[in-house]
């Protein structure tokens, strides 16, 4: 396939961005509207089934006004519905596999998947502002071969760190993956080395980094960054874990609770710091950053109060 | 026995000729030197060519053989004055993860591996050498103890995974592991890890970032068992031969893709056919890594790792496909 030819015959991108792979620019760049809203008129909430207006749901942050169930989100809309005035700037979105273990059907995935949800792989790393304040962000998106983390994926998170660090912005990452990327195979594991080394590297230089696990959030990925945020915050009934439920089912031979592996059962086992709403995330994270723009006491202050 | 290699079956008739030629000889004073040493020959012979050619499945076989040198026995072995340390300080002590420290060739260093049995009882007891979050931060403690008392730090990786349970999930394996990958990269003293069995998924790495990574012949090494994946990309785990072939897992395979730095050749026939012999192998190359690696800097050591780490992965800029 012409990588070329497919972004530029891409009916749902309205103009191209800049692609940098040193991403030092400061360029930004706006995205419409219309980004992946999908087709078809109505949704069926998968929680309490009742049936709703894309348009409305989409206007409730793709939350069910009925019971609250967070419906998956892609990562363009997520960037939008994040950061001020839906602006971003899209990092390394050149970035794609090379089927390094020329793995059975995979390059077809890979492509068929691009052509259906529109990206290049299952993340999109880019910078903008919540509340005024520069960010860099990291957004999975569940469309994308499961989220899983391949090399790619493992690329474009260490590249965005490592920007984070240079630029001294907080990272906050959205995270939705099923794990790593069976058909990458030991370079897929070693991405969890990857991405972990480069947020200690973060960690040394005083970055501040804010992990969002959505759903669902599991296998090498919450194995590796999601679990290694300052802050932990999911949104509410996330799926999170390392192993599978089916998998846990049949080592254990019994059955687990309803609730087992969910956002409200990490937050009750003492794993996350809060569960956060998609209504208020945007506030929750300013706040956040906001309090961290100020350095709070140190050796020599004396009475600042 | 649960430790015989299927694919060796004309192997084990031979041998099985072999024995009673012998015991024949013995009773009936006939001479047959010749013909059993004809055929110890012939079966060196074919274990020489059935063991140049294994299949990627045939290794996890051997990969999985009771035999193995366990971390235990390694330790005991590689290490003079060998002290076990139990327990994570918070929760419990793992039996699948097992840490202490001992001299090295005179230098003092800190041990970790994961522990199999050597037979079902001892495998269960380790619990097949899957860990539980304790195990995972056992290791880190004892990691941090010696970057305290400037130790480098030898891991020694057999796991077929982290386990998944329930107790294991509640106590956050995921954050267990995740925390060892960030403290590990972080790390001031040198670290070499040796996977000597079966290396599988987090639960490998949960140990497995170091300096140098080093790994048995016919370990292997992949994101998850050859059976998993089967399971989870045809739903048929019976189709595991066919991932171990797909998933490229073999040590020979992982070096091809620069994620291990050295091959540690075993003895003929697999470590469980002399173990003797294979910890010894293993001891020169942990030897020559560590005497590389203790000329660095706590700095250079940290760097060392992280660009060893950084570089691994396949991927290209689109812009740069069209160019060619």
């Amino acid at each position: 396939m012409n990588w070329r030819e497919f972004f530029t015959k891409s009916k749902k991108r309205q103009y191209a961005t800049l692609p940098a792979s040193s991403s030092l620019s400061t360029h930004k760049a706006a995205r419409s509207e219309s980004d992946t809203v999908p087709d078809g008129l109505m949704e069926k909430c998968k929680k309490c089934g009742a049936i709703l207006y894309k348009k409305e749901l989409a206007q409730n942050l793709y939350v069910c006004p009925k019971c609250g169930y967070h419906f998956p989100m892609s990562a363009p809309e997520r960037f939008r519905l994040t950061l001020d005035g839906g602006v971003y700037f899209e990092y390394d979105m050149d970035l794609v596999s090379t089927d390094p273990l020329s793995f059975p059907t995979y390059r077809e995935k890979l492509e068929q998947t691009m052509e259906n949800v529109g990206m290049t792989e299952a993340v999109l790393t880019g910078e903008g502002t919540i509340k005024g304040y520069p960010v860099v962000m990291a957004v999975m998106d569940s469309r994308f071969i499961m989220g899983s983390m391949g090399s790619v994926v493992g690329e474009k998170i260490a590249r965005a760190i490592e920007n984070a660090r240079i630029k001294h912005y907080p990272l906050i990452i959205f995270s939705a993956s099923g794990g790593a990327r069976m058909q990458e195979g030991i370079l897929s594991l070693m991405q969890m080395a990857k991405t972990s080394a480069a947020l200690a590297r973060f960690e040394a230089s005083g970055g501040l980094f804010i992990s969002v696990m959505t759903h669902p959030t599991t296998g090498g990925v919450s194995a590796s960054f999601a679990m290694l945020g300052d802050y932990l915050f999911a949104e509410p009934g996330a799926l999170i874990g390392f192993a599978g439920r089916r998998i846990i089912e049949q080592t254990i031979r019994e059955a687990l609770p309803e609730d087992f592996q969910t956002a409200e059962f990490l937050l009750r086992h003492g794993q996350l710091d809060r569960v956060v709403s998609r209504k208020e995330m945007r506030d929750v994270l300013g706040r956040l950053i906001s309090i961290h723009q100020q350095r709070g006491w140190a050796h020599g202050d004396g009475a600042k109060l | 026995m649960a430790t015989e290699l299927s694919f060796e079956k004309q192997l084990k008739a031979l041998e099985q000729k072999i024995q009673e030629l012998k015991a024949f000889m013995k009773e009936s004073g006939i001479d047959l030197t010749q013909e059993i040493t004809a055929l110890e020959e012939k079966q060196k012979e074919l274990r020489t060519a059935l063991y140049e050619n294994l299949s990627p499945w045939q290794k996890v076989q051997i990969a999985r053989h009771m035999g193995r040198p366990t971390t235990l026995e390694i330790a005991e072995a590689i290490l003079t004055d060998f002290m076990e340390f139990h327990g994570d300080r918070v929760y419990g002590d793992d039996p699948a993860m097992v840490g202490g420290i001992g001299f090295f060739e005179g230098m003092p260093v800190t041990l970790i591996g994961h522990q199999k049995g050597r037979d079902t009882k001892e495998n269960i007891a380790r619990n097949f050498g899957m860990p539980h979050p304790e195990g995972y931060r056992k290791a880190l403690r004892l990691m941090r103890q010696a970057e305290k008392f400037g130790r480098p730090v030898i891991t020694l990786v057999n796991t077929p995974g982290a386990y998944p349970g329930k107790a294991a999930e509640e106590r956050g394996q995921s954050m267990a592991i995740a925390e060892n990958l960030k403290a590990m990269a972080a790390l001031t003293v040198p670290i070499v890890v040796v996977i000597v069995g079966e290396g599988a998924s987090g639960g490998a790495l949960g140990i497995g970032v170091g300096n140098r990574v080093l790994m048995l012949e016919h370990a292997w090494y992949s994101v998850i068992s050859p059976e998993g994946a089967a399971a989870l990309l045809w739903k048929d785990a019976s189709l595991a031969e066919k991932a171990a072939r797909e998933m490229r897992i073999t040590a020979q395979d992982l070096l091809a893709l620069g994620v291990i730095d050295e091959v540690i050749p075993e003895p003929l026939g697999g470590a469980h056919q002399d173990k003797p012999a294979a910890i010894q192998t293993i001891k020169e190359a942990i030897f020559r890594h560590l005497q590389d690696l203790m000329k660095l800097s706590a700095e250079e050591l940290v760097i060392d790792r992280y660009e060893k780490f950084r570089r691994i992965g396949a991927v290209v800029s689109f812009l740069e496909l069209d160019q060619s």
